[in-house]
């Protein structure tokens, strides 16, 4: 199977990204290209096989319920592209 | 001998005899940096490193010096540092000072290390050539044409080309030891989760980890010490202890089973290299070892498997650069989507955009078994296969890099790039160490051998190293002498 582009289109829009003209066609060849390589998979039997999340099959560790971040807004801030009053300003989304 | 061919063994007794100080040697580096083309820093921090490096002379001084005080190195720009610029090779991090410092930045602090910048790498670790960096591409110091490696590039030509003692590098598919291999230099990549990923911008968390990038094995046995151990901000930190990488450097290799995958020497790898890595494998019979043909059956799915497992990892770590917190913004977005859509689109360079959309693909709805679920059955039957060949072999050996370091340029698709990973992704898959040390060379150019261990095996495969160096010159090869 092969995807358009218009399917690599919607694929670019989920991830948050656009393409133009000529991307758009240069990477839906690559897509197609890697997805192709991946289509090899397809020749493994894995019936019965576990999917391997983490390679030493290690176990989320807990810690005790206490706060242990301190307030970094400022420093954090600091860098961000726009803020005011202590928020991270963007483009007004309800008029 | 010039201070940049010395190690970190050399420079230390150096510094301690006092036959040099430590801002003497770090104004040799900055200098050489400073002449240098090859385009391996994306910052040089020579006020922080002569501060630094002072503050090492006065400890020095005052007899609180340990093996690391003072030693120049290069820090990849995957590794946050507090109050200095942290890139990941991309225009998406060029404006972002890092507020807090990684782990390794702050342990590689507490040894009194000399940070002389932040090297050059593929943007958010991703690519084979270092070609792939919003600040240009590094050139290999053995021939200006060639790529230097990737994705810790700038890394490995900064210690190949004397710019730096060391440097410290990440290793999601083969990033440390590929570029060790192509730069002559040695790589270790320890088993996952040996070194704390804490401030070290993630690109796919189930693979990466750091590990450092020397001139000889007992250089990263060193590096590796300091580097090492459990943290609890890192929530997939082995609690492992640490023991002391360098105790067992000089232990005889004598009765070593050395396992030589047969899939590793198969079609694809260059003639050159594979006498190369099989004139090693000899050293190591006439050292005492013997040698036993082993098959990773499942290995040659490791490029389908990383290339699904990876990228949708991926897609779900770059998803919080947005444009809204921190990192590149676009020019007047008109509203809330137009920001995010611009500032990604503007922000990401070509790899990373096509490998967010794979993994964006690989993940979505009715794709996710086909792709991502099959991707991670057929990673435990890349790790069984391992499993089964340490129960015969002590190491196994192979190539690290099917061909020597490429020409700049030359490889124009992802899909031919990804193919030459082969021999350095089912490490990664399977979490096992693994390390590149010199080996020969082809045509002017370094071929690295590439040894890879059972699970927390890094003071053996440091051994194995370290006795080959002592019976061979390969690593003391510098550029300068061809």
């Amino acid at each position: 199977m092969s995807l358009s582009e218009q399917q690599v289109t919607q694929i670019a829009y989920l991830a948050r990204l656009s393409l133009s003209g000529d991307e758009l066609k240069d990477n839906t060849q690559d897509l197609n290209a890697i997805l192709g390589l991946a289509e090899q998979l397809g020749a493994i039997n894995t019936d019965g096989i576990e999917p391997m999340a983490h390679p030493l099959h290690m176990t989320q560790r807990l810690r005790a319920d206490v706060i242990t971040e301190v307030d970094q807004s400022e420093v954090f801030q600091s860098i961000a592209p726009n803020t005011g009053n202590k928020h991270y300003l963007v483009p007004t989304v309800i008029e | 001998m010039s201070i940049h061919t010395k190690t970190i063994a050399q420079l230390s007794q150096g510094l301690k005899d006092k036959e040099f100080s430590s801002v003497e040697i770090t104004q040799h580096y900055l200098d050489r940096i400073n002449k240098s083309d090859l385009n391996a820093f994306i910052t040089v921090t020579d006020e922080l490193a002569m501060q630094q490096a002072q503050a090492a002379d006065d400890k020095i001084a005052s007899g609180n010096g340990g093996i690391l005080t003072g030693i120049p190195y290069a820090h990849k720009d995957i590794f946050c540092t507090k109050g200095v610029k942290t890139s990941a090779g991309s225009k998406m991090l060029d404006n972002f000072i890092s507020p807090y410092d990684a782990t390794v930045s702050h342990n590689l602090n507490q040894a009194d290390l000399v940070m002389l910048g932040k090297a050059n790498m593929d943007e958010f670790a991703m690519g084979s050539s270092n070609e792939n960096s919003f600040y240009g591409e590094v050139k290999n110091p053995w021939n200006k044409n060639k790529i230097p490696g990737g994705s810790s590039g700038g890394s490995a030509a900064a210690v190949a080309g004397g710019l730096s003692c060391f440097a410290t590098g990440t290793d999601t598919g083969g990033s440390i030891r590929q570029p060790a291999s192509l730069c002559g230099i040695t790589g270790l990549k320890p088993t996952y989760g040996r070194i704390s990923r804490y401030g070290m911008i993630a690109y796919a968390s189930s693979l990466d980890q750091a590990g450092p990038m020397t001139k000889t094995a007992e250089d990263a046995a060193i590096v590796l010490n300091a580097m090492a151990g459990f943290d609890e901000k890192d929530s997939t930190s082995a609690e492992q202890d640490v023991p002391d990488y360098t105790a067992n450097l000089n232990d005889s290799i004598k009765g070593l089973t050395i396992g030589l995958p047969k899939e590793f020497f198969s079609e694809g790898l260059d003639d050159a290299v594979a006498t190369e890595v099989m004139n090693a494998v000899k050293e190591f019979e006439s050292m005492g070892a013997t040698v036993k043909e082993i098959s990773l059956p499942n290995s040659a799915y490791a490029i389908p498997t990383y290339y699904i497992v990876a990228p949708c990892e991926c897609s779900s770590n770059l998803s919080r650069l947005d444009g809204v917190r921190y990192g590149y913004r676009c020019n007047d977005p008109k509203d809330l989507e137009d920001l995010y859509l611009r500032s990604r689109s503007e922000g990401f360079g070509a790899e990373v955009k096509r490998r967010i959309m794979i993994g964006a693909y690989a993940l979505s709805a009715g794709y996710y078994d086909a792709y991502y679920l099959k991707a991670q059955k057929t990673r435990h039957l890349i790790s069984d296969d391992f499993k089964k060949a340490f129960k015969e072999v002590d190491v196994i050996m192979g190539p690290v890099s099917p061909t020597t370091a490429f020409d700049l340029g030359s490889v124009k698709d992802s899909v031919s790039m990804y193919l030459a990973d082969i021999y350095t992704l089912s490490a990664n898959l399977a979490g096992l160490p693994g390390m590149s040390i010199p080996a020969g060379f082809s045509n002017k150019l370094p071929v690295g051998l590439q040894l890879i261990g059972n699970y927390w095996s890094e003071t053996k495969l440091l051994n194995i190293a370290h006795q080959f160096q002592q019976q061979t010159d390969w690593h003391t090869k510098t550029p300068e002498e061809g």
